[in-house]
């Protein structure tokens, strides 16, 4: 069941730590009252229904949006987001769901895209050197580098933007539904990467609607309900006591029909 | 990291077991025609254009293919080029620019007005007109960006605002002649490289192949990647040295070669360069090609579009200049009828997407060469411009028709 988060975190600092984040649009509180605490080496899934807010928290911290209230402490000192490229700098990257990769152009131009070495005089060799080892360091099966991305299947096209995140060597990695495109081999391929990832030592938010992905690769999973904390969740917890805090009642339509479709599965 | 250059026996991108190594000179043409079937035509359709074309026409009229006709074709290739250069990056943002002919038009003016009437030195006047451009292009930028109207909107409304300008500041006389013992007019007319100056420039292209593809080779053995072999930086720096030389050797039997035109030429090869091998040539390509990734990636978006619309605008001017100086004069006709037309499907038939994202400086040259075939071959011909602007109008429709076909055969073959 659900559990203080204190109790579960590693004894560690961690690396974010979000107290008291609250956002409102005009008369709606997206967000209120947020805590959140990401370690380094640990998955932790953001999960909720749709208009949870998941996204906008993910915003904030991608420096699309300022929070109202509260404090974001980064790597233990009190930090300001205060535009996309002050995440960047301050080490948190964010791979988008709509992946924002340039069709047109090669996977070395993409992953260096707006941080080309040399600008006066493209230092081709030494990017795709780089590329190569980026793809290397997630064990990505991308044939060649020189190719357009319009050439890759969705599972490559994710594991570029994934591994354009890392360019700049960041401290945290925020996916937002990087699986819900993808097919059943690809989406493999993915949480594969994600766990790379955590085993690399990254930080990594996950945000997915697939509660078996999420139970799958999350060390913890942080349920949002309406723009407040719902609780947080060990990888042991069950699909229905995660549903149950997503649906904000342990008796409700979703967890009955979910609790009757897992029966039927098992017999 | 673990991975040295070094320290592994295959090369990065030769790792993947489902990547075919195509190496020397078989693997080499080998990729290029899977390029082609797969609707990367490059400048195939150019290339087939330009057969097509010299054997209609020369046997309509063996004139055509005589060294100076094909001189007095490269001194009007110049004009239209500079505009179609411009046209190039505006298409590559998937904008458009209608307006070049009237902003060539104005330019023109504007140095017959500054330099003959008002007796402004010629290179002030000429930086006046090109100013003049930049501010335009500035003008459609910011509406842009601004106020998201569309540049279609914005430059068919330039096309008219730009012709009313031209038609006011020429005045009643409505043209002004420039002098014919001016440089300008000697340089739209007659001055001609000389010929050993000619024969030496046209060495440059297949050395620099030779020093690029060798140091491209070196740099890339030294990383660890793939590259391509000697035998091909050869044969390609070879082949292009022979064509070179021939094209200039048969010129030298007419007039030889315009200085206009190789300004032009080295104006293209600038372009190039700055297209591929910097960043604002990279995020020219990404803005092209999806807006908000660029944008997310920290390419200022609006300043690109900026750069773009005030270069296209002033190359735009620059060949208005060109074309007063071809035509020893300023007139109200200048960049009137075909001349908006005949840029845009010089960029288009040389290989620029009218949907953005791809093309190259090279597109520029390569089409206005076929452009200012027809153009030249029809007028041979003694063909009124009626029957002429239908031809050129038929040409850019077979154009475009290419090169959406070409991109849906693209998007098959998955190759963007
Ligand atoms: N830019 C915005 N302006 C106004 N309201 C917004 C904006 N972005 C999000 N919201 C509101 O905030 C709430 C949370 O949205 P969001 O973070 O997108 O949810 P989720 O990603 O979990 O589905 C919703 O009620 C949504 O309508
Ligand atoms: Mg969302």
């Amino acid at each position: 069941m659900a559990v203080n988060d204190a109790s579960l975190a590693p004894a560690r600092e961690p690396i974010l730590r979000l107290r008291g984040i609250t956002k409102t649009f005009g008369a709606v509180s997206a967000l209120s009252d947020i805590d959140l605490d990401v370690h380094a080496g640990e998955v932790v899934a953001l999960v909720g229904d749709n208009g949870a807010g998941k996204s906008t928290l993910i915003k904030i911290l991608a420096g699309v949006f300022q929070p109202t209230s509260g404090t974001i402490e980064f790597m233990g000192r009190p930090a300001s987001i205060d535009s996309p490229s002050a995440a960047l700098t301050l080490g948190i990257s964010t791979v988008f769901q709509d992946l924002s990769l340039c069709e047109n152009l090669d996977v070395v131009a993409n992953l260096f895209l707006g941080q080309e070495l040399s600008p006066w005089a493209l230092d081709e060799v030494q990017m795709e050197v780089r590329a190569w080892q980026l793809l290397g360091e997630l064990a990505a099966r991308i044939p060649s580098v020189r190719e357009p991305i319009a050439s890759l299947s969705g599972g490559q096209r994710q594991t570029v933007a994934i591994a354009r995140s890392l360019l700049l060597e960041p401290k945290i990695v925020m996916l937002d539904e990087p699986t819900a495109a993808l097919g059943v081999a690809q989406t493999a391929e993915v949480l594969n990467l994600i766990e790379r990832l955590r085993d690399r030592g990254y930080g990594v938010i996950l945000i997915s609607h697939n509660m078996d992905n999420v139970r799958a690769v999350s060390d913890r999973i942080a349920v949002l309900r309406l723009g407040r904390n719902n609780g947080t969740f060990t990888r042991d917890a069950t699909r229905e006591q995660i549903v149950a805090a997503i649906m904000g009642a342990d008796d409700n339509v979703a967890a009955r029909r979910d609790a009757i479709e897992r029966t039927r599965a098992q017999q | 990291m673990s991975m040295k250059p070094d320290a592994s026996p295959i090369a990065y991108d030769r790792a993947d077991a489902r990547v075919r190594a195509d190496t020397g000179l078989a693997g080499a043409a080998r990729a290029f025609l899977d390029r082609i079937r797969s609707g990367d035509l490059g400048i195939l359709p150019v290339v087939v254009g330009l057969i097509l074309i010299s054997v209609v026409f020369s046997t309509l009229n063996p004139v055509f293919l005589l060294p100076n006709n094909l001189v007095n074709l490269l001194f009007d290739a110049a004009a239209v080029g500079f505009i179609s250069l411009g046209i190039v990056l505006i298409l590559l943002l998937g904008e458009i620019d209608l307006s070049v002919g009237s902003m060539s038009g104005l330019a023109s003016a504007l140095v017959g007005v500054l330099w003959v009437n008002m007796g402004v030195p010629l290179p002030l006047a000429i930086l006046a007109a090109l100013s003049a451009g930049a501010a335009m292009g500035a003008v459609y930028a910011t509406l842009l960006n601004r106020f998201t109207m569309p540049s279609f909107v914005s430059t068919l409304s330039g096309l008219l605002a730009l012709l009313g300008m031209q038609l006011y500041i020429l005045g009643p006389t409505g043209s002004i002649n420039l002098p014919y013992s001016s440089f300008l007019v000697r340089f739209g007319q007659i001055l001609i490289m000389p010929d050993w100056m000619s024969y030496g420039l046209a060495l440059v292209p297949g050395l620099g192949i030779l020093w690029f593809g060798f140091r491209q080779m070196r740099a890339r053995a030294a990383a660890n990647l793939s590259h391509a072999s000697a035998s091909v930086v050869l044969v390609k720096a070879g082949a292009v040295t022979l064509l070179l030389e021939g094209a200039v050797a048969y010129l030298n039997l007419g007039r030889g070669v315009p200085f206009m035109f190789v300004v032009f030429v080295l104006c293209v090869a600038a372009m190039q360069y700055a297209l591929t091998r910097t960043k604002w040539g990279r995020s020219m390509f990404a803005v092209g090609g999806n807006i908000e990734a660029a944008r997310r990636a920290g390419i200022k978006v609006k300043r690109i579009r900026l750069t773009a619309f005030m270069l296209g605008s002033s190359l735009a001017a620059l060949g208005g200049v060109f074309s007063a100086a071809r035509l020893a004069t300023a007139s109200q006709q200048a960049g009137t009828g075909d001349v908006n037309l005949n840029a845009i499907a010089a960029a288009v038939i040389g290989g620029t997407s009218l949907f953005g994202g791809r093309g190259s400086a090279w597109a520029a040259l390569l089409g206005v060469l076929v452009i200012q075939s027809i153009s030249n071959g029809l007028t041979l011909l003694n063909l009124s411009s009626s029957l002429r602007y239908m031809i050129t109008g038929a040409v850019l429709a077979i154009a475009v028709i290419i090169d959406s076909l070409a991109r849906q055969s693209r998007a098959s073959h998955g190759r963007a």
